[in-house]
């Protein structure tokens, strides 16, 4: 089936900014598809985001955008989403912003379970600040500030959304562009907040301290690790050691925050 | 029956030359000429779409009608 690239992208924007071989472009290819194959209007969608790498992808899309402060998309987007219950709105960031910076707000959103759809990047790394460690930096690895090597356990961000209350979550990979946009269009069409953790490359500021000849190594690495989660279920625990699943991982249905909030508005004005 | 071979549109103004699809192209239709990417064998093609699904810098259209 043929996409309509060109219908989603601000009209002069590309060549974009990410470097040669950023999944990144990737992750933004399976948004703008699953964007078309939902149809949804240009101004009836937004896309929020906080700083970094992956924070600039709202700059290239077509459709209401807003570029926040670091770590804040979660927050600006509740207000948006408060205001505007009509509209799709939907958050993107890196693991830095949504984690670590933004980590309390991310916690929150979930908890709330406001009808939101969290993309998270998880590139392993900070890498428009120049490469410093991030909580999704994996244990032993090296960074701008971890030289030699991370002595941190890393956030598995997928179980951090779980254990927090989100009612969708997800897991892909850049490698597995394909099963992208399927994820995120489920996640739009789930009421709640549903969080897609998206496993990246970062070649310029990761891969080259780490030892990865080129991004074709890093995109390998990411075949290697995943596996879908229904081949999981017949894998021993030895055999998914080292290994992340991959699809969607948790589902269920909550009340959803908005509808919460206008009962207790409705609530409050008996009688008035 | 003749095959009906695909028309490969490459803006090479987008190609920052990262070797992605000249890599996961399955049939080595691709490859690399300078830092840019450029079709060599497209009687190979498949119309799989890896290479336009897995440019990240949306330099590789696949028409396949």
């Amino acid at each position: 089936m043929a996409y309509d690239y060109d219908k989603w992208i601000r009209p002069g924007k590309l060549p974009h900014i990410w470097c040669p071989g950023c999944g990144h472009g990737i992750v933004m290819k399976g948004l703008i598809r699953a964007f078309d194959t939902l149809q949804l209007k240009k101004e009836e969608t937004a896309i929020v985001s906080g700083i970094g790498c992956a924070s600039r992808l709202p700059g290239y899309i077509d459709c209401c955008t807003l570029h926040t402060t670091h770590g804040r998309a979660a927050a600006f987007a509740t207000g948006l989403k408060m205001a505007r219950p009509e509209m799709k709105v939907i958050l993107c960031g890196g693991d830095g912003d949504g984690t670590a910076i933004g980590g309390n707000h991310f916690i929150h959103a979930c908890r709330r379970n406001i009808d939101m759809t969290y993309i998270i990047m998880n590139n392993y790394i900070y890498g428009m600040t120049g490469g410093q460690f991030s909580p999704a930096t994996p244990t032993g690895h090296k960074a701008s500030t971890t030289p030699y090597g991370n002595p941190d356990p890393n956030f598995d961000i997928a179980k951090l959304a779980i254990g927090a209350g989100a009612t969708f979550v997800a897991r892909g990979t850049a490698f597995h562009a394909a099963q992208l946009d399927k994820l995120i269009v489920e996640a739009i069409q789930h009421k709640g907040f549903s969080v897609v953790e998206i496993l990246d490359d970062c070649p310029t500021t990761y891969g080259r301290r780490n030892k990865f000849k080129s991004v074709i190594e890093m995109m390998n690495r990411l075949k290697e690790i995943s596996v879908p989660v229904k081949a999981a279920e017949k894998m021993t625990p030895e055999q998914l050691q080292g290994k992340v699943l991959t699809g969607v991982l948790y589902k269920e249905e909550k009340p959803e925050y908005c509808e919460q909030y206008a009962k207790v508005i409705e609530r409050a004005q008996v009688g008035k | 029956m003749e095959k009906k071979l695909p028309n490969i549109e490459i803006i090479e103004k987008y190609c920052k030359g990262c070797h992605i699809c000249v890599e996961f192209c399955p049939t080595k239709v691709l490859e690399m000429k300078g830092f840019v990417v450029s079709v060599k064998n497209l009687e190979a093609c498949t119309k799989c779409m890896q290479c336009e699904l897995r440019c990240p810098d949306f330099a590789i259209r696949v028409h396949a009608e």
